[in-house]
């Protein structure tokens, strides 16, 4: 038997041995190079930020702000109205979460765990709206937005990302793969159908529900779209709106675009590093089931 | 009972089935209405939004496309005239081209380096979660930001990028957002730049479903590095690559915003695209009859590529 182990081992490891510093530090370096190449831009956004205007374009780069002009931190507050865009985006984006995800683990209950006719019609409609590109349909979504007057109002933001179909398909596609002999149990010991989903269902798709909140949160944070589209007055401005507008009111203020473009992504960064198992999750399931 | 479903399916007359008692199927028939009644309670909050404000609007969105309608009046029926329209419209071919141009280059792009950075992430190598997050940060990152900096990256003169191929020795340095040449390849390395960490992660998810032992039988087989990734990794890695491929088709043709705030489809209509070319109609023209029209011709050009790819698929399974 060792004779064996060692005539193998004999066999296999001297290449092994000799390639495999070579190899970890080639793969090292091919990370290291592809990994600089993604973050430049974000490198670049962040020393152009602590820069003075006439610096940001210089020959050659000045890759290290000198002096560090952290001014612009303060400055965009009054440069720009980001305290309103911010506080819109915010109270978008929580309330668009909140709603999303309740009424989508709530569908998502129905369409998987309660049985009665038309149900699978009624769930195809669901996943054949989401082949269609929104951009297709966004005009009649407008008329009719406009015609119950939603239009221009933070309402008109939630109504339209608060009900999508994509909620439903990740939080249904999750609850089939929880067993149905819990919920019959619960049923026999007399819960009802809806202290299933909240007592049941719900503290058991954590993950999912994680998952759905950051993307949720992510999406209405970055949509620059659907504001454009229905929020006309300033004072309704999202962060991404709101940035838009000054890049083509100030388009040479390069150093506080980069300023605000940097506070614009900070949120989104921080909860996607704090959340980031959940993100991949979200995606692995939604994407390869799909 | 296993003749009766034998003779049903037959669509024989069968023997009569014992008729069940009365009580039990009045009560069966409450259940019935009970679960309907209970399911649809649950659907019902979210169905409010989502049959406004998506199921109505794709729907009318057909109806929409065979009617003349601006902000004034009503919308008349017009019949065909808006796709007749659609074909002699020369901003309209623009708007096609450009559309495949991107997806050309962009699907392919994208495909190869999420492949790339997924084989490269899919090691025991320390700290490859660290990469993994940076590969994944553009995706998370907003347009208009991602707009913001890329233009200034892109900018002619001093920017960084043409610095660098000056530097090299690249003695005209494209004008990118500023040429109509350029404008296109420059919003096709953003995208690819934005969107490869998001399709690595489905690459890495399909790595791992991949044998270990057939790797171990190829090199015991004295089978390359590279003959190692095409005769185990590809074939493996099939159903992934295709949906990657089904969805960045369907992504490609959907590109909008990004270049909305990267060149607002100029300079000219060099990066005009489709769904743009929806919004200018619709939005700025206020057509909304002949922007359906478009946004119809969109919906089913997706629809076939998908089909397309679904059915090339299934013939290469077979």
């Amino acid at each position: 038997m060792a004779a064996d182990v060692t005539a193998v081992a004999g066999y296999r490891q001297p290449p092994r041995k000799l390639s495999d510093p070579v190899k970890r530090a080639l793969g090292y370096g091919a990370l290291i190079v592809a990994s600089a190449l993604i973050m430049l831009p974000f490198v670049w956004m962040i020393i152009s930020s602590l820069k003075t205007n006439n610096q940001v374009f210089t020959i050659p780069v000045q890759w290290i702000p000198d002096p560090v002009v952290w001014r612009n931190y303060l400055d965009i507050w009054t440069a720009a109205d980001m305290s309103t865009w911010l506080q819109n985006t915010l109270v978008l984006s929580v309330t668009v979460t909140f709603l999303q995800v309740l009424t989508g683990s709530f569908a998502a209950y129905g369409f998987s765990k309660v049985v009665f006719p038309g149900r699978d019609v009624l769930f195809l409609a669901y996943v054949g709206t989401m082949a269609v590109p929104w951009q297709a349909y966004m005009i009649p979504q407008f008329i009719i937005m406009s015609n119950i007057g939603l239009n221009n109002t933070l309402w008109a933001i939630i109504a339209l990302q608060a009900f999508g179909a994509f909620a439903v398909f990740l939080m249904r596609q999750y609850f089939v793969s929880i067993p149905d002999s819990l919920c019959e149990a619960a049923r026999i010991d007399g819960m009802s159908e809806y202290g299933i989903w909240w007592r049941i269902m719900m503290p058991l798709s954590v993950p999912a529900i994680a998952s759905l909140t950051l993307l949720t949160f992510v999406n209405t944070w970055n949509d620059y779209l659907g504001p454009l589209i229905y929020l006309r007055s300033p004072e309704l401005r999202t962060i991404q709106l709101g940035l838009q507008t000054f890049i083509g009111q100030y388009d040479a203020e390069h150093a506080l675009i980069m300023t605000g473009s940097v506070l614009s992504i900070i949120p989104v960064a921080v909860i996607f590093l704090l959340g980031q198992r959940f993100f991949v999750e979200g995606i692995a399931t939604t994407g390869v089931k799909g | 009972m296993a003749t009766t479903s034998v003779d049903q399916i037959h669509g024989g007359p069968g023997p009569s089935v014992p008729v069940p008692p009365r009580p039990l199927r009045r009560s069966r028939g409450r259940l019935a209405l009970r679960n309907t009644l209970v399911g649809w309670s649950f659907i019902l909050p979210n169905f409010l939004g989502f049959g406004l404000l998506t199921l109505i609007p794709v729907v009318t969105l057909f109806y929409l496309s065979f009617t003349s309608w601006n902000v004034f009046g009503t919308a008349q029926w017009v019949g065909l005239e808006n796709f007749q329209r659609l074909i002699g419209d020369g901003s309209y071919h623009t708007a096609l081209f450009n559309t495949l141009y991107y997806g050309v280059f962009h699907i392919p792009l994208t495909l190869a380096a999420s492949l790339g950075l997924a084989l490269l992430l899919n090691r025991k190598l320390r700290g490859v979660a660290f990469f993994r997050t940076v590969a994944f940060l553009p995706y998370i990152t907003s347009i208009v930001a991602i707009a913001a900096v890329w233009n200034m990256l892109f900018s002619p003169e001093f920017g960084p990028i043409n610095q660098f191929l000056t530097a090299v020795g690249v003695s005209n340095p494209p004008g990118w957002t500023t040429s109509a040449d350029w404008s296109m390849p420059a919003i096709i390395i953003v995208s690819v730049w934005r969107d490869m960490g998001y399709y690595m992660l489905l690459f890495l998810a399909g790595l791992q479903t991949v044998p270990g032992e057939l790797y171990e039988a190829a090199r015991v087989d004295g089978a390359g590095a590279w003959s190692r990734f095409r005769n185990v990794t590809l074939p493996c890695l099939r159903p992934t690559t295709f949906f990657v491929t089904v969805l960045l088709t369907i992504g490609s043709f959907k590109i909008f915003d990004l270049i909305l705030v990267m060149t607002g489809g100029g300079p000219g209509q060099s990066t005009l695209v489709l769904s743009q070319y929806i919004y200018n109609k619709g939005f700025v023209e206020n057509q909304f009859g002949y922007s359906s029209a478009v946004a119809v011709s969109l919906f089913v050009i997706c629809l076939s590529v998908t089909v397309f790819q679904f059915v090339w698929n299934k013939r290469r399974d077979a």
